[in-house]
């Protein structure tokens, strides 16, 4: 074997490892869903059964914490979008020091410890207005850091944007408010489903934040959390294979999306 | 800021500046400020609030030095995320080089494709994956004990190990795209001048390669550090009373401990220690703040 031919095995086997430990575990998880024995596992294997998706589907509970998810999440993309969409245009028009300044604290929050972002959050409600812990808080905490995500996706696209078609408009009359309409608003829309899915997801998956400002309420998240502490059973896995399909034909999808705008924006139009 | 109104018009420019000032003062600076406040004062009950004894104090963040087990946690915490993040950066290098530099063009998308999907997966569940394969009676003992390398099962789940492991799998994708991303940029006609000039694999990588992805490199760093030190999905359920994390004592203080000023601090700590973490970055790998805000 030469040395080329044998760095290029090197290099498949160690692909071959690595994507083998990133889907392996999660491969495990979702047979044990498949397994009668009453702790979700593979060792020893007792018997095929799909009797933890009824088992699941009879957990009053989880329905409640899933409701929950969604009222969370459907508040955060009404917060964070359009917050998100504020500060991306403003910076998209700033070339000063203030820019740079502007765009650092608006990224900040990304890099805090989402543990920090849920207290201060928590603390700041209490001293301040004397709101505790609740769906409320959960919505605020979340869209604090969630805006940074949706502000850094609108930035990308409109960086690409062509702002003669806005000076066009406006040299023929048109309003600031028909051009923002007619013009800015419809060339985002792309963005905008984007950044309201991520958002979405972002806010569904959250367990540290929420965890501090969540109140009284159970979101799915931090319910598969305290599942897996008190009372495992595999419910908990054919929860967790529902949810990670789903992940997956959302990613698919959204990786389709994305390749086709990008091949639509290298056509010479 | 004439730009921003000419652009927009009084009307649009004033709904984008209150949109703004809600966001990064009433969610982000000032619960921050408040947070820092809050944790230089005593905890009084609401009638002595504003009293004589209501001053400000740094009896919080002594309370780390003096609680012997919480510095413990404390430093535990550090060098297991430093662990943490230097695993991930050894294991994720060749992925990244690879990735960037080596791969055939038509296969770049299905490879990228099966790095999304992970990574758009629940934190909470790909830690949970793990919860059942280190469980005592799960299939990585099965398998150690089948190969021969232990002679019975071993606990796995509950100890520091366990939150390692699990951590690793969680954070790894965060350490990959950014060096991916950095890498790419490199032309690889530079590998190939050096190599025609006689460098050494070795030499490529010291010399091209990691200078070319050093911000990438820092930026990894930085997110899989402030993951770990920062997780509290990952030691709750793979650690156990034994292996407490350092949020998980934040959280004690709130909601068992009921002092929340003392949780505070020590939340703050643990943010003085995230931003110390992304100083060392940019003076280890000499880069600024605005190749790291990217």
């Amino acid at each position: 074997m030469t040395a080329a031919s044998f760095r290029r095995w090197a290099t498949g086997a160690y692909l071959v490892v690595f994507f083998g430990y990133l889907f392996l575990p999660l491969g495990i998880m979702a047979a044990a869903t498949f397994n009668s024995s009453r702790f979700p596992t593979v060792t020893p294997w007792t018997g095929f059964t799909l009797g933890w998706f009824s088992a699941l589907w009879a957990d009053q509970r989880m329905w409640q914490a899933l409701g929950t998810s969604l009222l969370v999440g459907a508040g955060v993309i009404a917060v964070a979008v359009p917050l998100g969409l504020a500060a991306a245009l403003l910076l998209d028009r700033l070339h000063s020091r203030a820019r740079t300044f502007l765009y650092a604290v608006m990224v900040s929050p990304l890099l805090t410890p989402g543990v920090i972002v849920g207290i201060s959050t928590l603390v700041f409600w209490r001293q301040w207005f004397g709101v505790t812990g609740g769906l409320f808080l959960t919505i605020v905490a979340q869209s604090s850091f969630i805006a940074a995500y949706a502000m850094l996706l609108f930035l990308a696209r409109l960086q690409r944007f062509d702002q003669t078609l806005e000076e066009a408009a406006l040299d023929l009359g048109a309003t600031h408010g028909q051009v923002f309409r007619r013009i800015t608003l419809p060339y985002l829309t792309p963005a905008i489903l984007s950044a309201a899915f991520l958002a979405f997801l972002q806010s569904f998956e959250n367990y540290n934040t929420t965890l501090f400002v969540r109140g009284l309420d159970t979101t799915l998240t931090v319910y598969i959390a305290s599942k897996v502490r008190t009372g495992l059973t595999p419910a908990v896995n054919a929860l967790s294979l529902i949810l990670i399909a789903l992940t997956v034909l959302g990613a698919v999808t959204y990786e389709i999306l994305r390749r086709r705008e990008e091949r639509r924006r290298q056509e010479p139009a | 800021m004439t730009e921003v109104l000419r652009r927009y018009g009084p009307v649009l420019t004033g709904i984008i500046l209150l949109a703004v000032a809600v966001w990064l003062l009433l969610l982000v600076i000032l619960p921050q400020l408040l947070m820092v406040d809050f944790s230089f004062r005593p905890s009084l009950p609401p009638s002595k609030l504003g009293g004589p004894e209501d001053v400000y104090t740094v009896k919080n963040y002594a309370t780390l030095w003096t609680n012997q087990i919480h510095l413990a946690i404390f430093l535990k915490t550090i060098w297991a995320s430093s662990l943490v993040t230097a695993v991930t950066l050894v294991v994720c290098y060749p992925v990244a080089f690879y990735l960037a530099q080596v791969a055939p063009r038509r296969r770049l998308p299905t490879l990228m494709l099966m790095l999304v999907i992970p990574f758009w997966i629940n934190e909470l569940l790909r830690t949970f994956a793990w919860y059942i394969i280190l469980a005592f009676n799960g299939p990585l003992n099965a398998l150690l004990v089948a190969l021969g390398i232990f002679s019975e099962p071993q606990r796995l789940l509950g100890g520091d190990a366990g939150v390692v492991i699990g951590m690793v799998y969680v954070y790894i994708l965060f350490m990959v795209f950014p060096i991916m991303n950095a890498m790419e940029s490199l032309d690889r006609n530079q590998i190939e001048a050096a190599r025609d000039l006689g460098a050494g694999w070795m030499r490529i990588h010291r010399r091209v390669v990691i200078p070319h992805a050093k911000p990438g490199i820092a930026v990894g760093c930085i997110m899989t550090f402030m993951l770990a030190a920062g997780s509290y999905a990952v030691p709750a359920l793979l650690g156990g009373p034994q292996s407490r994390w350092f949020t998980e004592v934040i959280y004690n203080w709130f909601f068992e401990g009921g002092n929340w000023n003392q949780g505070a601090a020590y939340a703050f700590i643990l943010l003085i220690l995230c931003i110390g973490f992304i100083l060392l970055m940019m003076r280890l790998f000499r880069v600024g703040l605005t190749d790291i805000a990217k």
